[in-house]
């Protein structure tokens, strides 16, 4: 039972959500809307859960002093100081001039460009240092991020504006976006879509258990 | 030879420099590059003036500060041709981390435009639940939303008199980084609720966008700050994504031939260890 009853009400709830998406009758479409608002409060919580989980971790791994602790100890000074301040503040913890502001703003923000801005300087020396040419397929990949690269931006058109347009960098990265990359990039999607469904129907049939307690 | 083998033993603290002088110097002293416009930028924009004036229109910023230089740009022109319009605009985020970042431009732009808070846009703030809130919302967006992000009731605010879900909306736009964004958007919503879809995704997403443009799910794509440099060129704007470029420029074709000469110097390696 303890097994059953969890894999009936998975496979009850897939069939009737999929259900719903075909009969928009209030019969079916009031309980799918009350399921869906269900989630919405289940995911909230999933955040307070992942939160709470990610405490425990990073208090174990300092507790035990393994590699990298000082960092951990930083992230939950960080976690628990964010949440004590917008505890404090209350309700408008996201009114002009509280700390939770300045922290968004002063701390949060510029660390999370900053770590999205180090990218550009990781990539051009990844392209130095790991972008090696050495056979047919790699020389193509080079070629096409070579002309993509070149034509988004306007240096690239601006030199080779003097040249006819199917000659033209922009043109030409544009195409190389709309065809053969779309090409490869839509096999993918149908692909990736195919699995989600295949998975779908084995969460709700019963056969993949994995969710519950890691069994397989 | 001896270049080549001076370029393989290089210090990669050297290309970090010129990387940050090649953006940091156009920045400064900006190139005023010529811009052109891309066919799915064209869309975009079209697809914006194509709105009814003052229709209502529903914008996700799913967006948090580390995609700011990219998609903000594209928040603020989109919100400007929408309010020149005088279009309701409706904003809501689904992303973590964006809520605040997406508030600060929201009253930016209102107060630039001279727009009325509640009256002729507003700010509904972060709702957790992904595709459940985009599924939701094609139900109802005021039980949905049932606050803005000030904490006022939506229902008494004046733009959300008649609107109900996304029948209300004849175009949403979907400015996005990753999960929950655009992709999420034609697949819950487009598919279901038939609402024309316009999208402003980063440069790293805007490739697998393209199948969606194709299909005609998406009316326009703008495709990280060149996307949005093109669109405020279309705009008649010379805004920070049109100044990024100069630099982004710079930064592609270093880049470019930074796989040229790394390149170079495998080949001189391997000569070198030949003879």
């Amino acid at each position: 039972m303890k097994r059953e009853l969890p894999l009936f009400v998975t496979a009850a709830v897939g069939l009737f959500m999929i259900l719903s998406f075909f009969v928009p009758h209030q019969v079916v479409s009031v309980p799918a809307d009350f399921l869906q608002q269900s989630a919405v409060i289940v995911v909230a919580f999933g955040i307070v859960l992942g939160g709470a989980n990610l405490l425990r971790l990073n208090l174990q791994s300092v507790v035990k002093r393994q590699a990298g602790w000082p960092y951990r100890l930083v992230l939950i000074a960080g976690l628990l100081a964010t949440v004590l301040i917008g505890l404090i503040e209350g309700r408008d913890f996201q009114a002009a001039g509280t700390r939770s502001t300045w922290i968004y703003d002063e701390v949060y923000s510029p660390m999370s460009s900053a770590m999205f801005a180090l990218l550009a300087f990781f990539i051009a020396s990844a392209a130095f240092r790991a972008f090696r040419i050495r056979t047919v397929e790699a020389g193509l990949l080079a070629l096409a991020a070579f002309l993509v690269m070149l034509g988004r931006v306007p240096l690239g058109n601006a030199l080779t504006a003097a040249l006819p347009e199917g000659l033209r960098l922009g043109p030409i990265a544009e195409w190389i976006l709309r065809v053969p990359q779309n090409a490869a990039n839509r096999a993918i999607l149908i692909g990736a879509a195919l699995g989600v469904m295949a998975t779908g129907l084995r969460v709700i049939l019963g056969i993949e258990r994995s969710y519950l307690s890691g069994e397989e | 030879m001896r270049l080549f083998e001076g370029l393989a033993r290089l210090d990669r603290r050297w290309i970090f420099a010129v990387t940050g002088l090649l953006v940091l110097i156009p920045l400064l002293w900006p190139l005023n590059l010529p811009l052109s416009s891309s066919p799915p930028v064209r869309a975009y924009h079209a697809a914006i003036a194509a709105v009814p004036d003052g229709s209502h229109v529903l914008v996700s910023c799913d967006f948090d500060p580390a995609a700011k230089p990219e998609l903000e740009p594209m928040a603020r022109s989109t919100l400007r041709q929408l309010l020149a319009k005088r279009c309701k605009v409706v904003v809501v985020v689904l992303y973590q981390g964006g809520a605040r970042l997406v508030g600060q431009i929201v009253r930016e732009v209102a107060a630039e435009r001279h727009a009325v808070y509640g009256t002729d846009i507003v700010d509904l703030g972060y709702k957790a639940g992904n595709e459940a809130v985009m599924v939701l919302m094609g139900q109802s967006l005021p039980n949905t939303f049932p606050r803005d992000q000030d904490g006022l009731d939506v229902r008494t605010l004046p733009i959300m008199r008649g609107v109900r879900n996304y029948s209300s909306f004849p175009l949403l736009v979907s400015l996005s980084t990753g999960y929950p964004g655009t992709k999420e958007y034609v697949q819950q919503v487009q598919g279901r609720f038939h609402i024309p879809i316009v999208a402003g995704v980063t440069a790293v997403t805007a490739p697998t966008m393209y199948p969606y443009l194709q299909t005609g799910q998406l009316r326009g794509l703008l495709g990280g700050m060149a996307g949005a440099a093109e669109y405020e060129r279309l705009l008649d704007e010379r805004g920070p994504a049109s100044r990024g470029m100069d630099a982004q420029s710079l930064a592609h074709v270093f880049v470019a031939l930074c796989i040229v000469l790394g390149n170079l110097a495998q080949w001189g390696r391997r000569r070198g260890d030949g003879a």
